[in-house]
């Protein structure tokens, strides 16, 4: 059957066309004589409505829409780690050697050459039965990632063929299934999967293992869980991006999914240069062996950013089937949003909040539900965690998508304008954050760090939170009015800030492993008892804190981690002068008797 | 191949006419003749297109337009503006259309003004520091070549002085081909002719490049004429292997005309009246700077924003801070004081300046010295705001000690003269000498060895 369609008219990147009846709801359609990729959104009859994922300039009246017979779908198998795709999944490398530097309409190019070979390793035998989720084989892509090839979700009955330990090209077949029916289905080496449906598990866990992030107001306040969901919203220059990339870089997963959807073009490209020269902190490879990049800059088409999202979790959701931890990263959802808008507008739907479609608070739900902790169809334990950027316009955190996006995570980095202007990065607010996995990954820290772990976090949140009333006292009367052990609070709070909390994005402190954060953190509260009996027996807060061995405190964060003696000799010091300043007291009361 | 004509068109609405039976030939974003009853030709552009009409954009406006005799051309091709070496130094309207009186542009080539989504594989990250002479740019949100860097400013601020003079001090460490590309949009004719004039003086003359449309040329010339003087900035850059810095103001006319004839054109707006593309309207002029592996120029933008009623929220500077990499905000408040320039430094922010400075690139110290300073002048605005509550002699020392270099900080180090070009390693030392005058316990963000070095303790 030949299925051929006409435009009928077009609008930006909105397209009616007629003769589509025989079209699927949802089905990729080439269009014109380009054969641009676009989807069917509405269907009216014989009429269609279909967005294309490409700019439509020049395209005419009249031409021909043929369909593809399959909805939105990404190639998933060997060949996606440190691979550069665009929102629908095409290589970016491959469009910069078939079109040059820029990107030209109607490119059609697989998402993984077909010409690639891989050593495939067979993990079932002839005469197996195997069903969804059964491991079929193993590929070493790179020497962090072992590529398990796994049996897809619809194919179930006994191996009746397999490839033996050879190479296998990415177009090629690893194995034949003979399902119930009696029927011989291949298995490729690189499978299909329509984005917009979330990939089977089998159950879901609790998330009750942290993505340790190298970041310690993370790590040590708002911890994020392995299959969790986070959301960093911020007004622009408050630092999304750079937080983005801190997490893409240290976070403990094993495969890394960065989305650039609707970002600048130099973002990516940073992320592409300095990816293969950074070191994983716990392998010592590069980077980019466990990082896929997917990117729609903000002058890319504006519907295949809408796609984008979903290329994304989906690829994240196929390494989590294989047994790893993933973390997702989308910067920015706002953007996502805006393009859902910009669509919506075209289609002339009614808005509900800014413009926004009534559905938007759907869609993000059916995102961030991808997230999560599970066991896979092999049975083991995955997970995909997503963190994603908010872009509230004028940093107005009551605006629609930050307000619906806050419904379905649970955690919240909220992004502090004043903060970001004094350059404290990360510029995450101690105040407006919260993490409801705090609780449940705290035994994971105390069995794995050190067992005062949650008691030192609850002391440092009460001691800023103290703060912010006693700032407030400052800010109406002035510091010196102020009783000695408000000012010690207030002192110790900006240690906290300065000492633990900011972190700078580049040079040796940029991935603190949690020990380093709690030995910091330690000391600073250290400092605080001892110096709280100095100001019970009454010795004035300028002395406590008026040394060098206080002042240094701040400057801990320059050592590595495994510089133990840097650190003892830094509380030797420090006890040094808090007890001298104490006997000094003892021998001041006794003189003065 | 002749060209189909059209002759009466069916409706005219604000700068959109309508033609009916169209035919098949027509594409989307085709430019289109019309000819007015007096014989004029107006270009136009088809907007929206069905099998039974096209909508057509006339720039230069619908005025006088008498539906019936009205005839219309479709050209066949897209908006494209003539590109040749011969440009620079030229003075064209907003359509690209010569108005220096030296005649059309013969030779180089004709590219579509929309341009195309550069690959960011092509693109290479720009890490090349521009030398401004400027200390607080130089020192606080460092310009890098291939960034684009808005300056926001209010009506009333000297945002084309300092535009002016970055871009005749503006130095590329080791490259001498620098060209400027001047797009006016809006503009009033003061400003205009105050811009030309001093980049003329300045010794720019020979070449720079001008697209102007003044604030009484038709508002939908203002549409194209950021994309032809970005088109011009890259055919200068990646084919002729020039550094490109291009000057675009006034942005805010840019979008408030993108706004009129989206409500011209019926379409549903989003904030404050503005479209709901706006955002992606102006990424894609935006992400036309940068530098690509390979060619040997680059294209970094200035583009000038006022904000309305100085306000940063306001969604024209919102969606821009949210585009381009970092921003230059202007201070009424600094200008109140007779301080030039009045960079607000802890608002403005150069993204690109994390990977351009440093060893190798500027000074060693200069991160965390810049770390720093934010820092320390951030905790001004905290002195100043509790200072206005119990009173200058009520502060503590540490406190009156951060008022004083706040002071240092605006009057010694922001302040410079209007043609002052100040060496970065000069601007380095003095802000060190200024954070001289603080406690050591406040200097958090510098190592210890930094302050060893740098900080001059007289006790």
């Amino acid at each position: 059957m030949n299925r051929v369609g006409y435009v009928s008219m077009i609008n930006g990147p909105v397209i009616r066309a007629t003769g589509m009846k025989d079209f699927g709801m949802r089905e990729m359609v080439h269009v014109g004589k380009l054969r641009l990729l676009g989807e069917i959104i509405r269907m009216d009859g014989d009429e269609a409505t279909v967005q294309i994922y490409e700019e439509t300039q020049g395209m005419k009246v009249g031409e021909v829409i043929e369909g593809s017979g399959e909805a939105l779908s990404v190639s998933l198998g060997p060949g996606l780690i440190g691979g550069f795709f665009d929102g629908i999944g095409r290589p970016l490398s491959a469009l910069l050697e078939k079109e040059g530097r820029y990107i030209t309409p109607g490119i059609e190019t697989p998402m993984i050459s077909p010409d690639k070979m891989w050593d495939f390793t067979p993990a079932a035998g002839i005469g197996d039965m195997v069903s969804s989720g059964t491991l079929l084989g193993t590929v070493q892509e790179t020497s962090l990632l072992l590529h398990r090839i796994i049996c897809p979700p619809d194919v179930e009955g006994e191996i009746v063929w397999i490839t033996p330990q050879a190479k296998v090209s990415s177009g090629g077949m690893v194995a034949k299934v003979k399902n119930a029916l009696g029927r011989a289905i291949d298995v490729p080496m690189t499978q299909r999967w329509p984005v917009r449906l979330p990939r089977p598990y089998r159950d879901r866990l609790r998330p009750n293992e942290p993505l340790v992030t190298g970041q310690r107001v993370i790590d040590g306040l708002f911890p994020l869980a392995k299959g969790g969901t986070a959301a960093i919203p911020g007004g622009f220059g408050t630092g999304k991006t750079v937080t983005q990339h801190q997490l893409a870089k240290w976070s403990e997963a094993q495969v890394v999914v960065y989305i650039g959807c609707g970002e600048r073009g130099n973002e990516m490209t940073d992320v592409l240069e300095q990816f293969p020269v950074l070191e994983d902190p716990r392998s010592g490879r590069p980077l980019m062996e466990r990082t896929i990049l997917i990117a729609n800059t903000s002058n890319m088409p504006v519907a295949a950013r809408e796609a984008s999202i979903y290329t994304g979790i989906t690829i994240a959701e196929y390494f989590r089937d294989m047994g790893y931890d993933v973390a997702l990263m989308a910067d920015s959802t706002s953007r996502w949003a805006e393009a859902l808008r910009e669509i919506s507008g075209r289609l002339e739907e009614i808005p509900a909040e800014e413009g926004f479609p009534a559905y938007l608070p759907s869609r993000l739900a059916e995102f961030y539900e991808r997230a999560g902790r599970a066991v896979t169809q092999s049975g083991e334990n995955g997970s995909v965690s997503i963190i994603g950027a908010v872009s509230p316009p004028g940093g107005d955190f009551t605006e629609p998508v930050t307000r619906h996006t806050k419904r379905f995570i649970r955690c919240f980095w909220g992004l502090d304008k004043n903060l970001a202007n004094a350059r404290h990065f990360p510029a995450i607010s101690w105040t407006e954050s919260y993490s409801e996995y705090a609780g449940e990954v705290e035994n994971w820290f105390q069995a794995n760090v050190d067992p005062r772990w949650g008691e030192l976090r609850e002391k440092a949140r009460a001691i800023l939170l103290e703060d912010e009333k006693i700032q407030q006292v400052i800010r109406l009367v002035g510091e010196d009015v102020l009783p000695d052990d408000q000012r010690l609070v207030n002192y110790t709070a900006f240690l906290v800030k300065n000492g633990y909390l900011q972190q700078a994005a580049f040079g040796a402190d940029s991935y603190s492993p949690p020990e380093k954060g709690f030995a910091i953190l330690e000391m600073i509260l250290h400092f605080y008892d001892r110096g709280l009996e100095l100001v019970k027996q009454g010795v004035p807060i300028s002395l406590i804190k008026g040394s060098d061995a206080v002042e240094d405190i701040t400057h801990l964060k320059e050592f590595a981690a495994d510089e133990k003696s840097s650190f003892e000799r830094a509380r030797k010091k420090l006890d040094n002068h808090l007890n001298r300043v104490g006997v000094e007291r003892t021998r001041e009361e006794g003189g003065a008797k | 191949m002749p060209q189909a004509e059209y002759i009466g068109i069916s409706q005219v609405t604000g700068p959109f006419i309508l033609l009916e039976n169209i035919g098949r030939d027509a594409f989307y974003g085709e430019l289109a003749d019309v000819r007015t009853p007096g014989g004029k030709i107006r270009r136009g552009r088809i907007v929206s297109l069905s099998d039974k009409a096209a909508l057509v954009q006339v720039f230069s406006g619908t005025d006088g337009l008498v539906p019936e005799n009205t005839r219309v051309k479709l050209l066949g091709r897209t908006l494209q503006v003539q590109l040749a070496p011969s440009i620079v130094g030229r003075v064209f309207n907003g359509l690209g259309e010569p108005i220096d009186g030296c005649g059309p542009v013969f030779g180089g080539r004709r590219v579509d003004c929309n341009g195309m989504p550069l690959n960011p594989m092509a693109r290479q990250y720009p890490r090349d520091f521009i030398h401004t002479g400027i200390s607080s740019i130089d020192t606080l949100t460092t310009l890098i070549r291939g960034q684009k860097l808005p300056i926001f400013s209010g009506n009333g601020l000297p945002h084309n002085q300092l535009a002016v003079q970055i871009a005749t001090q503006a130095r590329l460490m080791g490259a001498e081909n620098f060209a400027v590309v001047f797009a006016g949009i809006g503009i009033k004719h003061d400003d205009a002719e105050f811009l030309t004039r001093e980049l003329s003086e300045r010794g720019r003359t020979n070449n720079v490049v001008t697209y102007l449309n003044l604030a009484d040329d038709p508002v939908v010339e203002r549409i194209a004429t950021p994309r032809m003087a970005l088109s011009a900035a890259e055919y200068m850059a990646y084919d002729l292997g020039l550094h490109v810095l291009v000057i675009i103001t006034d942005m805010t006319s840019y979008c408030e005309a993108v706004r009129e004839l989206g409500v011209a054109a019926g379409e549903v707006p989003s904030r404050k009246g503005y479209p709901a593309y706006l955002y992606s309207d102006l990424a894609s002029l935006y992400e036309r700077a940068g530098v690509v592996r390979g060619c040997g120029g680059s294209v970094t933008q200035l583009p000038i924003l006022t904000m309305p009623n100085d306000d940063i929220t306001h969604p024209i500077p919102d969606l821009t801070g949210f585009i381009t990499e970092g921003q230059i905000v202007l201070s009424r408040d600094l200008d109140g004081k007779g301080i030039y320039p009045p960079i607000d430094v802890l608002t403005s922010l150069s993204r690109l300046m994390k990977d351009g400075i440093g060893k190798g690139f500027t000074r060693d110290d200069h991160p965390n010295l810049s770390s720093q300073l934010f820092a320390s002048y951030s905790h001004v605005q905290d002195v100043r705001s509790l200072a206005g509550v119990v009173g200058e002699d009520e502060l503590s020392k540490p406190d009156r000690q951060s008022l004083a270099f706040g002071e240092l900080f605006e009057n010694k180090f922001l302040r410079q003269e209007k043609d002052e070009d100040r060496e970065i390693g000069h601007s380095f030392d003095m802000a060190w000498d200024i954070l001289s005058t603080l406690p050591r316990g406040e200097l958090t963000r510098v190592s210890l060895d930094e302050i060893k070095v740098h900080i001059k303790t007289d006790k």
